[in-house]
């Protein structure tokens, strides 16, 4: 029976299917709760009760919105290039969910354990764009053009800072692999061995890239409702609205799962002698989405210049900087050798 | 061989993982359009507009500085592919490839600088 699952074709690919599944349902699951729990977190900074009609506490208002969703009419705007116009929703929530192929939840708890995990996540959160900008062109409206435009240039400007803070974590830990990462922020000191210390400002930048990258508030310029109504999501109803809108969740929860494991250690405990595990990656990623949350309901939002000077005048030069000094610190040992712990061969 | 069958257990998991997601997405799209009422009519499917007929096309003429933005996009981008690999190794560089890297960094730095002053980064 175990030579069935590890040598022949079927076996392994029923296998790999089986641990995809493991990933995804509880992924997708997860992401009617993650509406739920933002819709009360904002109804409670609002002094409002949120959901609570359907199912105890509102728990079932997501599924009942999905189902709503199935139901309603798919509409085609006159004009619109409807192939392209069906294939944006799906290119958005199809990467973002392959981007979970290779983010461990724990020691080994990964479906693809490649070398070059970062770099896959950063390539795939990029082909996103594609999704928001065939989107907004295919419409043939102006209000999801111009929203798609500043979407697209609003992604693209923070993701260079975003991947400048991801240059200083891999001269730390010395490895593209999360599962190294993690270990290198392995130490006696439990929560204040892991990089948030060491590369403190970047938690930061790295926060806030983040609600920008995934057009979270008070960056959520390309919906910005006064002006552009919803941005390029306009014209989309039924369920091509649902998948833009669990692409947006999906890269949402995986900020979540990249500030835990880059900066909180993933699945490592706080407290040095208590077992590591799952539970700890999960609860890091909560605490991580509760600040998202709690960024949307407090925040105004921002003017779309102020954004990009933000991106490009602040951020950019912040975090070149940055890589540089860590650069510097990690080759010449300064602080007691603290931006050098390399997980492999160090 | 063997070095493609490492290669081919460790990303054949994402080419799996891809068709899975892509199954998924087909599978809501398609749900929708299958089973959802399809009543169009020429008010409903017009483009959105604040109450009145559009005048034109709406693949129309678009500000030069996202254009811009996208061409810098490629620049610092392009730089950090470069770095990845030098920021991976970094433990096994000698001397020379740490200082050729800052050197590559002060250049782009130069050209940075360059376009803040010549006022490519505003945005009025």
């Amino acid at each position: 029976m175990a030579s069935f699952f590890s040598d022949t074709y079927l076996g392994i690919a029923l296998v790999i299917i089986g641990q995809i599944l493991l990933v995804l349902l509880p992924l997708l699951v997860a992401q009617a709760f993650i509406m739920l729990a933002e819709r009360k977190i904002w109804a409670a900074v609002q002094l409002r009760r949120g959901p609570n009609v359907v199912g105890a506490f509102g728990l079932l208002q997501s599924f009942a919105d999905f189902l709503k969703y199935i139901v309603k009419e798919v509409v085609f705007p006159a004009g619109a290039d409807r192939f392209v116009f069906i294939l944006a929703p799906i290119i958005s929530a199809v990467m973002a969910l392959v981007a979970w192929a290779v983010i461990p939840f724990g020691e080994n708890l990964v479906v693809a354990n490649i070398n070059v995990a970062i770099l896959y996540v950063l390539a795939i959160s990029s082909m996103e764009v594609y999704g928001v900008i065939m989107g907004g062109w295919a419409s043939n409206s102006k209000y999801p053009f111009l929203g798609s435009l500043r979407s697209a240039a609003q992604m693209i400007s923070y993701e260079v800072s975003i991947g400048l803070i991801i240059i200083g974590v891999i001269i730390s830990s010395g490895s593209m692999n999360f599962g190294h990462i993690v270990d290198a922020q392995k130490g006696s000191y439990g929560l204040f061995s892991w990089y948030w210390l060491p590369h403190f400002p970047m938690l930061f930048l790295f926060f806030i890239s983040a609600l920008a990258e995934t057009n979270r508030p008070p960056f959520d310029l390309p919906e910005a409702e006064s002006e552009l109504v919803a941005g390029y999501q306009v014209e989309y109803s039924s369920t091509p609205f649902v998948l833009f809108f669990l692409g947006e969740l999906v890269a949402m929860t995986l900020m979540c799962a990249l500030v835990s494991l880059l900066f909180f250690g993933g699945w490592l405990s706080p407290v040095p002698g208590l077992p590591d595990g799952l539970l700890w990656m999960l609860l890091k990623m909560v605490i991580v989405f509760f600040c998202f949350s709690m960024v949307k309901a407090i925040t105004p939002r921002y003017r779309y210049d102020q954004l990009m000077r933000l991106g490009w005048k602040v951020f950019l030069p912040m975090s070149l900087v940055w890589v540089v000094f860590v650069a510097f610190a990690a080759k010449f040992d300064w602080l007691w050798g603290t931006y050098a712990r390399w997980a492999v061969g160090g | 061989m063997s070095v493609l069958q490492d290669l081919l257990r460790e990303y054949l998991p994402i080419l799996v993982f891809l068709a899975v997601a892509v199954v998924i997405a087909i599978a809501l799209a398609a749900s929708a359009i299958l089973i959802a009422v399809r009543n169009p009519d020429p008010e409903k499917v017009s483009a959105y507009e604040c109450g009145f007929n559009a005048f034109d096309d709406a693949r129309m003429k678009f500000d030069i500085r996202f254009y811009l933005v996208s061409i810098l996009f490629i620049i610092f981008d392009l730089e950090i592919a470069f770095l990845f690999p030098w920021a991976t190794a970094f433990k096994d560089i000698s001397m020379v490839g740490f200082w050729s890297m800052m050197i590559f960094l002060g250049v782009l730095t130069i050209g940075f600088a360059y376009e803040w002053k010549k006022g490519a980064l505003e945005w009025e």
